[in-house]
């Protein structure tokens, strides 16, 4: 078996995800090679390289995948992909933008958001928003995958040394181009990776009162997250909402803060190994996954709560 | 332009799901069905663009079992102008879905296909990108704005790190996010006047599609429930036990 892995980055950083993915391969078993499609990723190539597990690093440089454009670089995975038995990618929204693409130029099926490998060709994810686990099995002599990073543990980043090989393939479909983008700006830890995660709901009333969360996040270190009734409301930018339809975190910590948890928004943080939260409201069915409750008015809680942190933190 | 939509009946999102006891799937006898929500974003969306005389006819489509056509009526009473119902009782995966919807897009040449990102039941998030692979188009994925512009259509895509716009040639295929728009409901003069609109059945044999599933569930269950956790009095006592019990801060 020979695993092909398309690196999540951004043309300047290699993405943790793709060592989660690489974690993924590696429990299919087989020689390992990673992707690196961008412009300008020298040293996205040279970090897949000292990957651990990685046997060799290809690296397709053109101006046409600078904005990972599914149009062109569905056309280059597909190529290059052929002579794998899986293609691997994370299940980001790059991931998720591609990925299918791939599978119908490769007319085989596509494997979602996996969560566990269970054999090279059976693999188990979640279905209707994480109610109900599914372990599926794929026909197809290609099996290309998305995999849900947070699911894997992350091989090392540090120690290997594969090679790295220069693709001279490059293709430009002529359908899209990229007009522009706006980028949340935060020095906080990414969302999808953070140890810890404080998110804020409805409760929060506006986007000024999310302040108080961030302000918890910086004793903490957190991240910080949002449901989609928060984002909806135009509090806070659409990147920071958390579920089904936004980003799956499994942190250390998820702490949810004036949210009713409703199972779209549990979808995306029940595996969170502690989950807290505080809400006025003692029904909220957030408390049914909380392993600690606090039933209060966050305008009262969240301030203390900071105070506390400060005590016990610094 | 003629816009074409594609609609998936699906379990209603408010409904809790069970799994089967077998194993074998999730329990959806006697269950509420509806339109995928983010299929409703889409038939939104293509009612605006006629709205603003962007869009001059809207067709729109589903594949599944009779009781689809219940949701292509529905798309129908929002403003569609006609509905295609390609029936079988089969269970349809991603990639069969965008064949048949090829075969739809062949012959009735729309210049612009609207899908929803995902389906709630199957999670897949894979129908829009790979319909427009086997047509050729460009793809709008996870759009939260769609402009016509002459020949091109400019989408704002909802990406991991914020927001990201492209523009596509037409036609195109876009897949819609939750805040692209907020779906209207039927009134109840158009629900009857829905019901004259045409629709048309066929089969996947009618389309040249065989059904054939690469996919195989071999089980599916339910997720392991959390340990129901404890109330705390107060913030200190939070605070103490996520440092001294949990040990997570
Ligand atoms: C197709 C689909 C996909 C979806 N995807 C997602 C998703 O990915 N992520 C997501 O989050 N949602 C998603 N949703 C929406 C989801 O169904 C809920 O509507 C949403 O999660 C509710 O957000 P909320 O908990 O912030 O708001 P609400 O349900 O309104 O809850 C607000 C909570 O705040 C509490 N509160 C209010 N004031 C205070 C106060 N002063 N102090 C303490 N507590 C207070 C209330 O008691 C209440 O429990 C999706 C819905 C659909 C249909
Ligand atoms: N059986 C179907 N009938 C009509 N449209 C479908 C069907 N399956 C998928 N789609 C479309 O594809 C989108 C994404 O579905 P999926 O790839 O299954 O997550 C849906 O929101 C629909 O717009």
């Amino acid at each position: 078996m020979s695993i092909l892995v398309i690196a999540e980055h951004d043309n300047s950083s290699l993405k943790q995800a793709t060592l989660n993915v690489v974690a993924a391969a590696k429990a299919i078993g087989g020689d390992i090679d990673v992707l690196v499609a961008g412009e300008n990723v020298g040293a996205v190539a040279e970090a897949a390289a000292k990957a651990e597990g990685v046997n060799k690093v290809l690296v397709a440089d053109n101006a046409a995948y600078g904005h990972f454009l599914a149009e062109n670089l569905s056309e280059l995975v597909a190529e290059v992909g052929k002579g794998y038995s899986h293609i691997l990618t994370s299940a980001g929204t790059t991931g998720k933008d591609i990925m299918p693409r791939v599978a119908a130029l490769l007319d085989v099926a596509q494997v979602s958001d996996i969560i566990r490998v269970e054999s090279e060709d059976t693999f188990v994810r979640p279905i209707y928003a994480g109610n109900a686990i599914a372990t599926v099995k794929a026909s197809d002599s290609i099996k290309v995958v998305t995999v849900r990073p947070t699911a894997f543990d992350p091989v090392a980043a540090e120690g290997g040394s594969a090679s790295i090989e220069q693709l001279d393939i490059v293709k430009d479909a002529g359908l899209s181009s990229f007009v522009g983008e706006e980028k949340a700006q935060s020095d906080r830890p990414d969302l999808a990776s953070a140890g810890i995660v404080i998110s804020g709901g409805r409760g929060m009333q506006n986007g000024d009162n999310f302040k108080m969360l961030e302000q918890v996040a910086d004793v903490l270190g957190a991240a910080v997250g949002a449901s989609r009734a928060a984002v909806d409301a135009g509090f806070v930018p659409n990147d920071m909402q958390v579920g089904q339809t936004g980003k799956i975190v499994a942190p250390q910590l998820y702490v949810a803060v004036g949210i009713s948890g409703a199972i779209q928004h549990l979808a995306g943080m029940s595996d969170s190994k502690v989950i807290v939260a505080i809400n006025k409201d003692e029904e909220a069915p957030i408390f049914q996954v909380a392993d600690y409750g606090l039933v209060a008015d966050l305008f009262e809680a969240i301030p203390e709560f900071e105070q506390e942190l400060d005590k016990v933190c610094s | 332009m003629k816009v074409l939509v594609a609609v998936k009946r699906v379990i209603d999102y408010n409904v809790k799901v069970r799994v089967k006891p077998d194993n074998t799937g999730v329990d959806l006898a006697n269950v509420k069905m509806a339109m995928n929500p983010f299929c409703e974003i889409a038939v939104e969306e293509a009612v605006r663009l006629k709205e603003k005389g962007v869009a001059s006819e809207i067709v729109v489509v589903s594949i599944g079992p009779k009781a689809s056509q219940e949701q292509i009526r529905t798309a129908l009473a929002l403003g569609a102008d006609r509905g295609i119902h390609i029936e079988t009782d089969e269970e349809v995966q991603s990639l069969e879905a965008a064949k048949l919807l090829k075969a739809v897009v062949e012959k009735e040449e729309p210049k612009l296909v609207i899908l929803g990102k995902q389906s709630i039941d199957s999670d897949n998030n894979q129908t829009g990108q790979m319909l427009a692979a086997l047509t050729g188009m460009g793809q709008g994925t996870f759009a939260s704005e769609v402009v016509v512009d002459g020949d091109k259509v400019k989408v704002t895509r909802e990406v991991d790190g914020g927001l990201m716009t492209v523009a596509l040639n037409l036609p195109a295929v876009v897949t819609t996010d939750l805040r692209l728009n907020e779906p209207r409901y039927a009134s109840l003069p158009n629900i009857m006047k829905a019901k004259k609109k045409p629709l048309d059945s066929m089969s996947p044999a009618d389309l040249g599609v065989e059904i054939a599933p690469r996919l195989t569930t071999l089980k599916v269950e339910a997720p392991a429930a959390r340990q129901a956790g404890i109330k705390v009095a107060d913030v200190a006592e939070l605070v103490d036990k996520l440092k001294n019990e949990a040990k997570v801060i």
